[in-house]
């Protein structure tokens, strides 16, 4: 019985243990190699973290450890990673009706819902991601409707979302091809899509038009029937910032016919996009690349069915070879595995044309370029969030573990993974 | 005009096909004996070979040694393999590729189904198979029901129909096991034949079990005499074989509360057991290892997804491994793809297997859950000449399988531009494998009577 126990003991306590421990606030990581992602490896270096910051990085012997800080040492130290795409929060670990919340079906088009009001940040794939070395998640509404809704950028520090946050809107998820068709209702086809999201698109142009005149007089202090007859709609409001490239437009688009719409649209209505899912991107590279537009790609390890059906574990190589950035995702999954880790998504693109370095860029610094939080995380570097992932190995090794993980700052609990 | 046209294009088919043969007939007799050299070779037996020779020879392994001892034949094609890891074919003991259809929704329990009357051979499955080092497989009908069918045991040879891919036993019985599952999979609730609660899961599989039983035992007491057997019923009939403890029963099972009910069954009826996925395994490891049956793991990314499966952990390979128990594993492709099957054991290295343990779990304990330790698992002289080559650690990321070979013969050649399409992905990799020469003869044929009419 003894026994069992002290089998089950770390098992029961990577399922449950996942809350964060306050720990000195000021901590010197020392690692036999430090991917800062913001130059050369540094080979037997330190980090200090000081104020949940980065305070100084660089050799054992140019870096000074304050004796009262707390000593962390390991192999690999790594930036804490970021899966640029991911749903875990709103989607939870038990996979029924009420731990899902990734979806609604009752419109084809809404852009108006938060990920704020859905993202549970105590969920435990939350829990089980950070303990691979992931600090950052964007998650949100997932694909599956024509505009399902918007998507929020967090640490998974747990707690609340509003300690947690680092954007509360990130971008608005929209599905163009089969995976958006409905069964019962519109859109049914890929044209009808089309011509419901330009519509929608164009509502908001007139919206946001009205809206403008109607401040405007009001400003001038002419509140008269301008500024009334404009009743709110939560709708073309989140258009609008669409509109107004303020928000991004996730678009998850797989086959090639549709990542060229999805290039269409953008030019159409000069609107800022970010290509998600993208499996057969490479058949488009010129195109996407002279669009300037960055990728966000499927797990590697995905399915390879129905629009995924050509994926290549070489489309990350691909890309980044001509210059188009990329991120890594752990996108949505419905069944088991119930979350992708994007380490082990990313090591698969390592391993297949994009190597070490680029690989960890896709879940690191490229990935906050795309996301626009590069000022906060993606490398470390001093003023950055101490954000920071431990490894005793290569961390896209299958048996490497991670040994430590610190979220701004904080050594979290979870065991080695 | 057309009918020229026609003639003329039947007679370029022609030439195509006879290219075609020409160059498939040269693959197929290439040299009988090959001599790897100077490899890494992982034997799945007491000893490994960092300098070794393997020799292989009309399909079977001939000799396996450090490459110091080992006499090679003169007329032995040698390949000079240092730097390269040489280890036995995979052995996926739960997969489910070939567009199958197993038991349909008629009822819970259908020991009748046969799989290998569902499989398409030229599946794209099959290849993204032996791109992942795999050369034998278990077949099994989907968890949807309490018993869902026979399974088929197959090697991954080329080939045209179903039965180039059987595996007979000495009597020439189509080796296979019989597929069962409990737990949530199985329940239908408002159904009226399929169980609507475990309880009602286990009574039905104990009533179909002593019937199985009851019609054994008419036919042991009709002895001789025509007359007194029972009308046949091939669903009893493989029944019986499990009774005889030739057919292995695989049965999917993830809460520890389902393992113990199926270590009971066994018990009661005294059939022999494989488990596969055994997600909640480490919770039950002395239990299982104290019946003496062997678990078949699935290693997947993350616990949940299904409220079976919330306990499931890297570590079950290594708790299971600890207690005594043979395990193995599995892709149960399509839940994990067929490509990434040497990945199941780094990530069970990862949980705290032995290395040696997680190898031997992809290769030797799979091929003792399919009875066909005797003929493949391992690299030992008289043994089967199924085995892979790989650039590196098997356990590492970074490794590629270079080669896969099945009795001897290439079926994998990541060299190769269609192969290496399988093994990475890409425009067209997951059709159907492109046929070689019954189809070209087929349209060919079609063609030319088109043309002469």
């Amino acid at each position: 019985m003894n026994k069992c126990i002290f089998r089950i003991l770390p098992i029961l306590t990577l399922v449950y243990f996942g809350f964060l421990i306050p720990v000195a606030a000021q901590t010197a990581i020392q690692g036999a190699v430090i991917y800062t992602m913001a130059g050369e490896p540094i080979r037997d270096g330190v980090v200090l973290v000081e104020g949940g910051k980065i305070s100084a990085i660089g050799t054992r012997t140019t870096i000074n450890i304050p004796a009262n800080y707390q000593i962390i040492e390991a192999q690999v130290v790594t930036p804490g990673l970021i899966d640029a795409h991911a749903t875990a929060g709103l989607t939870g670990i038990y996979n029924q009706p009420q731990d899902q919340d990734h979806q609604d079906s009752s419109a084809a088009i809404q852009p108006e819902l938060r990920a704020i009001d859905a993202v549970n940040m105590q969920e435990k794939l939350i829990d089980y991601l950070r303990g691979f070395g992931i600090t950052t998640i964007h998650t949100g509404h997932s694909a599956g409707q024509l505009v399902s809704g918007q998507t929020v950028i967090v640490k998974t520090t747990g707690g609340t979302v509003e300690s947690a946050m680092l954007r509360e809107v990130a971008a608005i998820s929209a599905t163009i091809g089969p995976a958006a068709a409905r069964r019962e209702g519109s859109p049914g086809t890929r044209g009808k899509q089309m011509s419901m999201l330009r519509q929608e698109l164009i509502k908001a142009q007139e919206y946001a038009a009205k809206r403008l005149t109607a401040n405007e007089a009001k400003s001038e202090g002419n509140e008269g029937q301008g500024a009334q007859s404009l009743a709110r709609d939560l709708r073309l409001e989140a258009l609008a910032e669409v509109l107004a490239g303020k928000t991004p437009l996730l678009i998850t688009v797989n086959k090639a016919q549709d990542i060229a719409t999805a290039l269409r649209l953008a030019e159409e209505f000069g609107i800022q996009i970010w290509l998600d899912g993208a499996a057969e991107a490479y058949l488009l590279i010129d195109k996407i690349k002279s669009a300037g537009i960055p990728v966000i790609l499927h797990p590697t390890m995905t399915r390879a069915t129905g629009e995924y059906e050509n994926l290549s574990f070489e489309t990350a190589a691909k890309l980044v070879n001509a210059g188009i950035p990329v991120a890594m995702q752990s996108g949505y999954e419905g069944y088991v595995p119930k979350v992708r880790v994007v380490l082990f998504e990313a090591a698969i693109t390592a391993a297949n044309g994009l190597g070490f370095e680029q690989a960890l860029a896709t879940i690191t610094i490229d990935a906050a370029k795309i996301l626009g939080i590069a000022d906060r995380v993606g490398s470390l570097e001093v003023g950055k969030d101490a954000d920071i992932a431990l490894y005793n190995g290569d961390p896209f090794e299958y048996t490497t573990q991670c040994t430590g993980v610190l979220v701004n700052g904080q050594l979290t609990g979870d065991p080695p993974r | 005009m057309f009918q020229q046209l026609r003639v003329c294009l039947g007679l370029a088919m022609l030439a195509v096909y006879g290219l075609t043969v020409g160059a498939t007939a040269s693959a197929i007799a290439a040299p009988q004996t090959i001599a790897w050299t100077g490899a890494t070779i992982l034997t799945m037996e007491d000893q490994n070979f960092e300098d070794g020779t393997l020799v292989v020879r009309d399909g079977k392994i001939l000799a396996v040694g450090p490459r110091t001892e080992i006499a090679i034949p003169a007329d032995a094609q040698r390949v000079d393999a240092r730097g390269r890891v040489i280890m036995p074919g995979l052995i996926c003991t739960h997969s489910h590729v070939g567009g199958i259809g197993g038991a349909d929704s008629s009822s819970p329990i259908q020991p009748d189904v046969r799989i290998y009357d569902s499989i398409n051979v030229k599946d794209s499955g099959f290849k993204r198979s032996v791109a992942g080092g795999l050369t034998t497989l278990n077949i099994m009908p989907g968890s949807g029901h309490l018993l869902s069918g026979q399974t088929i045991y197959v090697k991954l040879r080329r080939a045209q129909t179903i039965d180039d891919l059987m595996i007979r036993a000495d009597d020439g019985w189509i080796m296979g096991g019989l597929k069962m599952a409990n737990g949530t999979n199985p329940i239908r609730e408002g159904s009226i034949s399929f169980p609507g609660t475990r309880g009602k899961a286990a009574a039905l599989v104990r009533q179909h079990f002593i019937k199985a039983r009851e019609y054994g035992d008419k036919i042991e007491r009709a002895g001789e005499n025509p007359d007194k057997f029972p009308p046949r019923d091939i669903g009893l009939e493989a029944m019986q074989e499990v009774f005889q403890k030739r057919r292995v029963v695989h049965h999917h099972t993830h809460r520890h509360d389902d393992i113990m009910t199926v270590l009971r069954l066994a018990n009661e009826f005294d059939f022999r057991v494989v488990l596969h996925h055994v997600s909640d395994g480490w919770k039950v490891a002395d239990q299982i290892a104290a019946a003496g049956v062997p678990c078949s793991v699935i290693m997947i990314d993350a616990p949940g997804g299904k409220l079976e499966a919330i306990d499931l952990s890297f570590q079950t390979g290594a708790i299971l491994e600890k207690a005594g128990v043979v395990v193995g594993f599995h892709t149960d492709d399509y839940i994990t793809d067929s490509r990434f099957f040497l990945r199941s054991a780094g990530l069970a290295v990862r949980g705290g297997m032995t290395p040696q343990g997680a190898l031997k779990a992809l290769t030797i304990n799979g091929a003792k859950m399919l009875d066909l330790d005797h003929r493949t698992g391992s690299l030992v002289a008289g043994k089967d000449a199924d085995l892979i080559v790989l650039d590196g650690d098997p356990l590492s990321v970074y490794t590629k399988v270079l080669q896969t070979w099945v009795e001897g013969e290439k079926v994998f050649d990541r060299d190769d531009p269609q192969d290496r399409l399988y093994a990475v992905g890409g425009y067209g990799a997951t059709h159907d494998q492109i046929p070689y020469f019954c189809c070209y003869h087929e349209l060919m044929m079609l063609m030319l009577r088109q043309g002469g009419q």
